[in-house]
């Protein structure tokens, strides 16, 4: 794909890829994020991934926009046959009672029981496309098509930290507490601020992400086990 | 050495602890945060003759009122225009003096600016996250917002009589309109909407915090209405909502949103931008990238020569007497 390059002010470029979200142009978006963390031009600080773009942020005392844009003209014709390195994540998720408020819409929208509608979730292929709106909050692409609900017609506010949501053909976790307009269907107790400080997210964009289904028990002692650390 | 407590009497809204901040975590959804007038916070620590990046205080207009009440330290006040009262004695933000246990200090709005820095001549204990004490506001991570009935511990505190007094303010910022490098979406808007962009004055709305500063101007029309991917967001990002409005996004930004970004504030002139207040008006100048690099160059070296002169000790009251009558002694022979 041919990108285009824009300048951030003085210290940033953004490499797009397409104006349409696209599975091959996040493709491009992580070969290229992979392919700086592995050799970032002079004076690069940081990469910021998005659905078709790419933010490279950098120090202008030591670089200059046209210097990192050739550096990455360089990198982009390596790209064409690179895999993707991900990782394979697991979050837990309790679908029961009050950690579901929606499963019972979701259910009733798509014509599904409401266990088919969780057997869906858990059937979906979870991809990590971004972070965004607020710390630690990632972005799944794979919402099978049969449980792709609408937005509510109004959000509901103090949504608590840990909610899976499903937004369309999006699945989010929350990680603060804030409002959203879409479908929570369950509650997870798998930390996304790791508390690593070598790996404080548990995510990295490109990665899989596998969910798997516990019961109310199990999510209380996985709670209890990390305030007990 | 020891140590040095304060009780917060009181603190308006939107004050909070700040380090340099924490570049580097963008990917994850977190701004760096850090302070929003960076030149005003690096000047307090180089004035104190403190190591750069340091804990301090971020003082809103809403003020900050301390009672030390135990040891003695001395402090920096700087940024914009505000008011300083201490132990009887008034004066502005830009000076350096010693607070003693049972003292009181007192940190308020003056004729300008938006945000005052408190920095110690020692370490301002707060919580770390991911490595540093910057409060991300709207999260409360970090060093966290500074609260009426608080207790502020700072170690290993140090007196330094020999830096006492007023501090030389930065006369080497730019006071004309915002410099903007265009896009990365300018070519979602309209040719008037450009042009109004560069032409017309903006004011600063009331909604300003540490995530943005919505302005108050002519709509900026788009080409089309449209739904653009959500993309990264910097610091100095003018996005324009839906009603045509733009908003500064600052120290404490989303990192993504599918707003279309007009223009980009340069990074030298955001530190001037945070110190404008709701009503004052603004202009924005569209200049090249290499304007913009050429720009940041030159800010940095002039802030790092002014910095340099801060720094130094101008001497205790016995040292600067002695100075003087060396100097004298030395023209009479």
């Amino acid at each position: 794909m041919e990108p285009r390059f824009k300048p951030v002010a003085d210290h940033a470029l953004l490499v797009t890829f397409s104006d349409v979200i696209s599975e091959e142009a996040h493709a491009a978006v992580i070969a290229l994020d992979q392919a700086i963390a592995a050799d970032a031009p002079d004076g690069v600080i940081e990469t910021v991934p998005a659905l078709v773009n790419l933010l490279v942020s950098f120090d202008p005392i030591e670089t200059d926009h046209s210097t990192v844009e050739s550096h990455l003209r360089t990198q982009l014709k390596g790209l064409e046959s690179r895999k993707i390195i991900g990782v394979d994540r697991h979050v837990q998720v309790c679908y029961e009672g009050p950690f579901a408020p929606d499963l019972e819409a979701v259910a009733a929208a798509t014509g599904l029981s409401q266990e088919a509608v969780i057997n869906a979730h858990l059937a979906g292929d979870f991809h990590v496309l971004m972070y965004g709106f607020s710390p630690g909050y990632a972005y799944l692409s794979g919402v099978p098509k049969a449980i792709q609900v609408p937005r509510k017609p109004a959000p509901v506010r103090g949504v608590p930290a840990g909610s899976v949501i499903i937004a369309g053909p999006q699945c989010l976790i929350t990680t603060l507490t804030m409002p959203t307009g879409w479908s929570i269907i369950g509650r997870s107790p798998t930390p996304i601020f790791t508390g690593n400080p070598d790996h404080p997210f548990l995510f990295d964009v490109g990665d899989s992400v596998v969910f798997e289904r516990v019961d109310l028990k199990t999510y209380e002692e996985l709670c209890k086990e990390q305030v007990d650390g | 050495m020891a140590s040095a407590k304060f009780s917060v009497s009181f603190a308006g809204p939107l004050v909070t602890m700040q380090d340099a901040g924490r570049p580097g975590n963008m990917r994850y959804g977190v701004a760096a945060s850090g302070p929003m007038d960076r030149l005003a916070f690096d000047a307090a620590h180089a004035a104190l003759g403190n190591k750069a990046g340091l804990n301090a205080i971020e003082i809103s207009l809403g003020g900050l009122m301390l009672q030390c009440t135990e040891g003695s330290v001395s402090v920096a006040i700087t940024g914009g225009d505000f008011v300083v009262e201490h132990a009887g004695q008034k004066t502005g933000s830009w000076t350096i003096l010693t607070i003693r246990k049972g003292e009181k200090l007192a940190i308020r709005a003056g004729k300008a600016g938006s945000w005052a820095y408190l920095a110690f001549a020692g370490d301002l204990a707060s919580e770390k996250w991911l490595g540093s004490q910057a409060t991300h506001a709207s999260s409360g991570f970090g060093g966290g917002v500074v609260q009426g009935g608080q207790t502020l511990v700072v170690a290993d505190a140090a007196v330094r009589e020999e830096r006492a007094g007023e501090i030389a303010q930065p006369e080497f910022a730019s006071d004309g309109a915002m410099r903007v490098v265009l896009g990365p979406q300018d070519r979602y808007f309209t040719a008037e909407a450009l042009e109004h962009l560069l032409s017309a004055p903006f004011a600063v709305s009331d909604a300003y915090d540490r995530m943005g500063m919505r302005l108050n101007g002519p709509t900026l029309e788009m080409e089309h209405a449209l739904s653009i991917p959500s993309e990264p967001i910097v610091r100095g990002s003018i996005q324009v909502s839906g009603d045509g409005a733009p908003t500064v996004l600052l120290a404490d930004h989303q990192t993504t949103g599918g707003y279309p970004k007009i223009a980009t504030v340069i990074s030298c002139d955001t530190d001037r931008l945070t110190q404008l207040r709701a009503g004052q008006k603004i202009r924005f100048a569209s200049v090249s990238t290499q304007q913009a690099v050429d720009a940041a160059r030159d800010y940095a070296q002039q802030k790092a020569q002014y910095l340099a002169q801060i720094s130094v000790a101008r001497g205790t009251l016995a040292q600067r007497l002695m100075r003087e009558n060396l100097i004298h002694g030395w023209a009479d022979d």
